[in-house]
């Protein structure tokens, strides 16, 4: 029969290595030739844009990358299927955005934000998800699942 | 109650009933406007609410930790708090800075990043609040007669927790760095340290509740969280299957997320083992509702239906929709919400010298706000399934297959109403209890 100090033992075993894996695995998943990020495209914009999303909580109602809060659209494919004048009149609307009735925070954005914004939502739409980003995605409709 | 300062505990058990009453309140908020009743969308629209109902999760579920450590702890190490004075001023910071945080939240005054809301100058305020903290559990553990297993493995989950909010601190420019290392900090809080605390939190009670030897309920312990590292650990591969990172995590996400239901299993087994193995002569069976439910909750929400959607091939569908709602709500309640409540029914009667378990407003709060949440489990994860199926399979818009979930929230609603009576009535009884007392300490041996 399993003894404490055994008990102990397989505790702090498997705490230690699978938490020195798990780091290996970080190191792994970052490594330049691992990038699905297109890092090179990441702008001083792109990261304006960023800022701009999280100091507003977008996530707080929208996903992204399929995380958030599932009350608006996921967006991260928005710019593909909308296209840029319609994400533009969005974000500088005066007057909340309310399509179907549900009501989005009217941002009334400036030019350089709405740039930065949309330079920032198009970096997202470039990543390699996968294969979430066709989940996502309006064109593959009708693809085959 | 054998020490004085255990009392402490008292005021992060009553300051965990105050937010959690307030987290309900913004709950009803969101499934209102998810209806169409958005009426306060101009002084809290939904992302408000929701920053809200999740921060004070958070705090609510901290504190009661917190709470739980001093009373757990002094017990354990067999003497007094080093400092109560010190305890109280951790506490009313706390207080202070949960405050802060949720009403900013109103003002635009937060980070934006999913359950790690809390602004930047805040953050530092809660290290330090933290570092005192267990400054004062581990020095009491350290300076006591004796080091249980129960209470290391308790604070080691407290500090562990503590060193784990770091990484969620680091700036990223890009969204998928940034969200690999948010998960550090909420996945290897849920799915890893913070079971050890509800590990060491259970072994404590059912030490208590059922009169088995702790020798063994304390070996079992580590077999337990020794589970949960196993494969929660690697588990949190779950979160990086479709955020931008490699390959592999599919793979090693998937073999050890789907091995997490096992140290839930583990514990529901643990749980009931160890009550048909007591005695069953401890009076106050409502904490014992409280534990064995939590372990056997958690095992559903946290195990089971965190598994109906962790392999890549199901999550690759139900990935940002409201399954994850659905799992989060179970889990959370199971396995954080439950024994954080069977802490304060044990603990209170204890405090206070007043052993009023055996009402039957408090087995009425138990079976109440359990039947309630999972009726809010059951609509939110049929709301789930018809979003996946519409959106996902179909290619429907976004709102037109939000407009057929409706339905769903409207159940959802009715059965918190529900949930909100059964937890009312636990209120009820918390505040019946009045006040700890000096007359309630044990005599000396």
């Amino acid at each position: 029969m399993l003894s404490k100090s055994q008990a102990r033992a397989f505790f702090l075993g498997g705490t230690v290595v699978t938490f020195l894996i798990f780091i290996g695995l970080t190191i792994y998943s970052f490594a330049p030739k691992n990038d699905q990020t297109n890092r090179d495209k990441l702008t001083a914009e792109v990261a304006k844009g960023k800022r701009i999303w999280e100091s507003n909580n977008c996530m707080g109602c929208h996903t992204i990358l399929g995380e958030g809060a599932y009350y608006a659209p996921e967006l991260t494919k928005v710019v593909e299927r909308r296209g840029e004048p319609f994400i533009r009149a969005v974000l500088q609307s005066p007057v909340p955005w309310a399509p179907n009735g549900r009501k989005m925070v009217a941002y009334a954005m400036n030019d350089e934000d709405t740039e930065a914004v949309i330079a920032y939502l198009k970096w997202i739409g470039e990543i390699d998800l996968n294969g979430f980003d066709r989940v996502v995605s309006p064109l593959s409709k009708g693809e085959k699942q | 109650m054998k020490y004085k300062s255990q009392q402490i505990a008292y005021w992060f058990f009553a300051l965990c009933i105050l937010l959690f009453a307030l987290q309900i309140t913004y709950g009803f908020i969101m499934g209102f406007a998810r209806i169409g009743w958005d009426g306060l969308h101009d002084i809290i629209p939904f992302n408000t609410a929701r920053a809200v109902h999740t921060n004070l999760l958070v705090v609510w579920l901290l504190s009661g930790f917190m709470g739980a450590a001093y009373y757990i702890i002094p017990e354990e190490a067999q003497r007094e708090l080093v400092s109560v004075k010190l305890a109280f001023v951790q506490f009313f910071s706390l207080a202070l800075v949960g405050v802060i945080a949720i009403v900013g939240y109103h003002f635009n005054y937060w980070e934006g990043r999913k359950f790690l809301e809390i602004p930047r100058e805040l953050d530092y305020l809660v290290v330090v609040n933290v570092l005192l903290f267990l400054g004062l559990i581990l020095t009491t553990l350290f300076k006591g007669k004796r080091q249980t297993t129960t209470a290391m493995v308790l604070s080691m989950g407290l500090l562990f927790a503590a060193l784990l909010y770091l990484p969620g601190m680091i700036w990223f420019d890009s969204q998928v760095m940034d969200s690999f290392f948010r998960w550090w900090v909420v996945h290897l809080w849920v799915e890893g340290v913070w079971e050890l605390i509800m590990g060491g939190i259970l072994a404590f009670l059912l030490i208590k509740l059922t009169g088995v030897d702790r020798e063994v309920i304390e070996k079992w312990l580590y077999v337990i969280v020794g589970l949960t590292f196993l494969s929660g650990v690697l588990g949190t591969g779950h979160h990086y299957y479709y955020i931008g990172v490699n390959k592999i995590w599919l793979v090693v996400g998937g073999i050890f997320s789907a091995l997490e239901p096992l140290a839930f299993l583990g514990m529901a087994l643990f749980a009931v083992y160890m009550y048909r193995k007591g005695e069953k002569k401890h009076p106050n069976k409502l904490a014992l509702f409280w534990t064995i439910g939590s372990a056997i909750v958690s095992f559903i929400g946290a195990g089971l239906l965190g598994f109906a959607h962790t392999l890549p091939q199901t999550n690759l569908y139900t990935h940002g929709t409201l399954v994850t709602a659905m799992h989060g709500h179970y889990a959370f309640w199971g396995a954080y919400a439950m024994i954080v409540l069977a802490i304060i029914s044990y603990s209170v009667p204890n405090m206070t010298g007043r052993k009023r378990f055996d009402k039957t407003a408090g087995h009425m709060a138990f079976w109440l706000s359990n039947i309630g949440m999972l009726g809010m489990v059951v609509a939110l994860g049929v709301a789930g399934v018809v979003q996946v199926y519409l959106e996902r399979r179909l290619k429907m818009d976004f709102m037109v297959a939000q407009e057929e979930t409706k339905i769903h929230f409207v159940v959802m609603l009715l059965c918190a109403t529900l949930f909100t009576v059964g937890i009312v009535m636990y209120m009820y009884e918390f505040i019946r209890y009045g006040k700890p007392s000096d007359e309630a300490l044990e005599p000396a041996a």
